[in-house]
């Protein structure tokens, strides 16, 4: 039997990276958000708060471990299925992995340890610094990985050495190869990504507990952190967005075509193509929904400048329009969403009917999903986008294989994976899903009321939900000490 | 001083401290099903829980920068390692799963499976990590595009099966050391009786193994005449591996576990004594192995990747040892244990 290597490993890399993309956004999100919920109780003294960091560190403390599990196969896989590949960028990519290990998984994983475990072993103060070195390291590890990949995309700060079988890149300048055109607004986006989705992910667990009327004085300081987080973030998001597009569109000129479904470059300005389906063969974009000239005007802020499109490059150097299309705009999409969604919170919370609008709260419950797939749509198009490129303008994907490695060795490779990461992703469903059911009881009632204290939250969600403490009308704690008021609000019916 | 010289030493120091640090969790992890009652199992996850995920690091990181330092090297060991080195990725995932999700339900079938589980990606990835090391003992064929030439079947020699046998036993005798560290009472007394038995086992493999390896594969002792000091080593490795009994009996299991470390650091020591200066020698011809100079980056990248770890590593020590220090002490099960 012949099996295409190729197209083997690309699904293959596909499958594990995306399966692996899963956890990172939701750590890096997470943590920072842990980071929040402890410094509000440094600040505040309120117990209230550390017991909401620490159900939320077991949250965050699975999806560690599925990281970091998942994790250490995209390291092997360089090497495996793309032998060539590692040979090729080993010079400039290498030092960035190294990087990566010494400067933020040691953090990370060292610090990951009292921040789960320690809760009683160190200091507040001590967890305290636990938990923003966690989050720290989070971030650096997307830092690195972000500068080897968008080397890859723009490649900058090297030379190439040596011909035919043995050419490949070597670093001559680290900071340039580092901070090469692409890296930094691919970093900024990737992470606000990550921080959405952990603003969306307070928001659906306590939008969950709200609707079920459980820990409901919990769900509501979780919600609204949550969704000051979102806020920011997804009104952060296309601004750097925009940023990533220009640049693209000076670097990677046919992979913003093909994201704009733009196959003829034309004369004057070009539209932009809010929606439309891609038609390959014939080359266009049918039944298209266009903004004339807002394309140009976005790139070159000249409406009647044209953008290059499609036909400027060989049918070989061409990305997979559809593929890059669909995925980009979806991302788009549901970045406007996210944007419009946190509006119309504010709009209910000022309202001060948020805490009470059921259907807005079930919403919320499934919206996580939106920022999940968005993550990783968004990387798809960044990926297909360069192709036919693994090295973009440098190595071809099709050059880049392990030479040594057979099509049934990765066959093999592949069932093995979709088998554990079925399970692995019924794993995750059933214990988060038991988690989240069991919620944050055991934690709360540690929480002493005399020694709670108010805060702004508790004001600002008090304010937007003159109600009280529940959704079935539990009575308000009226005008009750603040200790009062924290027994009231946190001990409810189960 | 030799960049090239210099990242194959700290690649050594790297994979050393992968050895010893995940070398006492694998152990307790082939070690779990002997522990009789969910407490007892609870208490071995836990004797390693916080620490693990970092020592798995010092695999990552040891794998970073053999891409970084030595592409070729990751190029051709990872390919040609293809199946064996899937089958440890499927260990590794299934261990750490298996630590996080074992006690999250207390269905007893959930449990076994889990403690099933956990034992047999211990054995298999501790195995598997022996077979790779006896490979490279032995090498590889090796084309001269640096390329394998091989298949599966030239990675399941009896020689590298001999090195996964030794690397088992190797971690059994550290783990159950650790564990006798981090327990007390009548499971203590228990492990005593591993502990020596696990030393035994180590013994004889590691007889074997030296005596095979000196027959069969010449070309790793050669070595020794060109650099005459490394017979220290070869010293105190037998002094350290002598002193572990004699720490047991005495009632010092602190000194048996520093013992039973630096025996770990010497063989890996002695495998970069039989590998040097190559990092992947060629069977087919030895003009065509791969060495820390055909193999490497450029210079420059290794100055760079010196700062880096100039840079990094007092940060790492740093906090490995805050984090061992937070946990140092017998186990105790708490209500952030697995």
């Amino acid at each position: 039997m012949d099996l295409d290597v190729l197209l083997l490993s690309r699904f293959q890399f596909a499958l594990t990276i995306m399966f692996h993309y899963i956890f990172p956004p939701l750590t890096i999100g997470l943590g920072a958000a842990l980071v929040v919920m402890e410094t509000t109780y440094m600040v505040t003294k309120d117990p209230q708060y550390r017991a909401m960091a620490k159900f939320w560190t077991k949250i965050f403390a699975i999806n560690f471990a599925l990281g970091v599990a998942t994790g250490i196969v995209m390291e092997f896989q360089f090497g495996t299925n793309w032998a060539t590949y590692s040979r090729y960028v080993g010079d400039v990519f290498g030092s960035a992995l190294a990087a990566e290990g010494i400067f933020a998984f040691f953090l990370e994983s060292g610090f990951l340890a009292v921040l789960v475990f320690g809760w009683d072993r160190v200091s507040d103060r001590m967890h305290f610094f636990s938990t923003i070195m966690v989050a720290i390291g989070a971030t650096f590890s997307a830092v690195w990985i972000v500068v080897a990949n968008s080397w890859q995309q723009t490649p900058a700060g090297f030379h190439i050495v040596g011909e035919g079988l043995f050419a490949r890149a070597e670093i001559t300048d680290f900071w340039a190869m580092v901070f090469n055109p692409s890296s930094v607004h691919r970093l900024v986006h990737t992470l606000i990504g990550a921080y959405i989705l952990g603003g969306f992910l307070l928001m659906s667990i306590s939008a969950y507990y709200m609707l079920k009327d459980r820990h409901v004085a919990f769900g509501r300081k979780t919600f609204f952190l949550g969704l000051i987080f979102a806020t920011v973030f997804s009104f952060a998001a296309p601004i750097t967005g925009h940023y990533q597009a220009v640049t693209v569109s000076k670097t990677q000129p046919a992979k913003l075509a093909a994201f704009e479904g733009h196959y003829e470059t034309g004369a004057g300005g070009t539209a932009l193509t809010v929606a439309g389906i891609v038609d390959e063969d014939a080359g266009k974009v049918r039944y298209a929904i266009a903004l004339p000239g807002m394309l140009s005007w976005l790139v070159y802020g000249d409406a009647s400048k044209p953008v290059t499109g499609l036909d400027a490059f060989p049918e070989n150097d061409r990305p997979p329009v559809a593929a890059s299309f669909y995925t980009y705009h979806l991302m788009v999409g549901l970045g406007a969403f996210f944007a419009l969604l946190c509006v119309v919170a504010w709009f209910f919370f000022w309202r001060r009917t948020l805490f009470t609008t059921r259907w807005l709260l079930w919403v919320f419950v499934f919206a996580v999903l939106g920022p999940m797939i968005a993550n990783q749509v968004g990387w798809v198009a960044a990926e297909v986008g360069r192709q036919p490129w693994i090295v973009y303008g440098l190595l071809r994907t099709s050059d880049a294989l392990s030479k040594a490695v057979r099509g049934g060795e990765v066959l093999f490779s592949i069932v093995l994976f979709t088998v554990i990461y079925l399970f692995l992703l019924f794993l995750w469903f059933s214990v988060l899903n038991q988690k989240i059911k069991h919620g944050p009881e055991d934690e709360m009632s540690e929480v002493d009321p005399k020694k709670r204290r108010w805060s702004w939250i508790d004001a600002a969600v008090l304010l937007s939900a003159p109600d009280g403490a529940s959704l079935t009308g539990a009575k308000s704690p009226g005008g009750g000490s603040p200790a009062g008021d924290g027994r009231s609000s946190d001990q409810e019916v189960r | 001083m030799d960049l090239n010289v210099l990242w194959f030493g700290l690649l050594g120091v790297l994979l050393s401290g992968y050895a010893i640090l995940d070398g006492f969790d694998l152990g307790v992890g082939m070690l779990h099903l002997r522990a009789r009652t969910d407490t007892e199992r609870r208490v071995f996850m836990n004797s390693i829980g916080p620490l693990w995920d970092g020592n798995e690091v010092w695999l990552v990181t040891f794998g970073g920068a053999l891409f970084a330092a030595f592409p070729h090297a990751y190029a051709t060991a990872f390919s040609a390692f293809y199946v064996p080195f899937m089958v440890l990725l499927f260990a590794l995932i299934f261990r750490a799963v298996s630590m996080e999700f074992r006690s999250k339900r207390t269905s007893p079938a959930w449990r076994r499976g889990f403690d099933t589980a956990f034992f047999a990606s211990s054995a298999l990835a501790t195995f598997l990590f022996g077979v790779a090391v006896g490979n490279s003992m032995m090498g590889l064929p090796i084309g001269a595009d640096m390329e394998f030439q091989g298949g599966l079947f030239d990675l399941l020699r009896p020689y590298g099966l001999l090195v996964g046998a030794l690397a088992v036993t190797t971690f059994l005798m550290h783990g159950s050391i650790y564990l006798y560290l981090k327990t007390d009472g009548e499971l203590q007394a228990r492990i005593y009786g591993w502990m020596k038995r696990a030393f035994f086992a180590f013994l004889t493999a590691y007889a074997v193994v030296t005596i095979v390896t000196l027959f069969a594969i010449p070309h790793a002792v050669r070595n020794f005449t060109e650099f005459p000091w490394a017979w220290v080593v070869v010293i105190l490795n037998a002094l350290a591996i002598a002193n572990i009994p004699r720490a047991i009996v005495q009632g010092r299991p602190l000194y048996a576990f520093v013992s039973s470390s630096c025996t770990i650091a010497a063989l890996i020591f002695l495998f970069g004594m039989a590998l040097f200066p190559n990092l992947i020698y060629s069977t087919l011809d030895p003009e065509w192995s791969l060495t820390i100079y055909n193999a490497a980056s450029s210079q420059k990248t290794l100055g760079i990747m010196r700062t880096i770890a100039v840079m990094g590593m007092p940060f790492v020590l740093a906090y490995t040892i805050v984090i061992y220090w937070t946990f140092r002490g017998k186990v105790e099960l708490g209500k952030f244990s697995y």
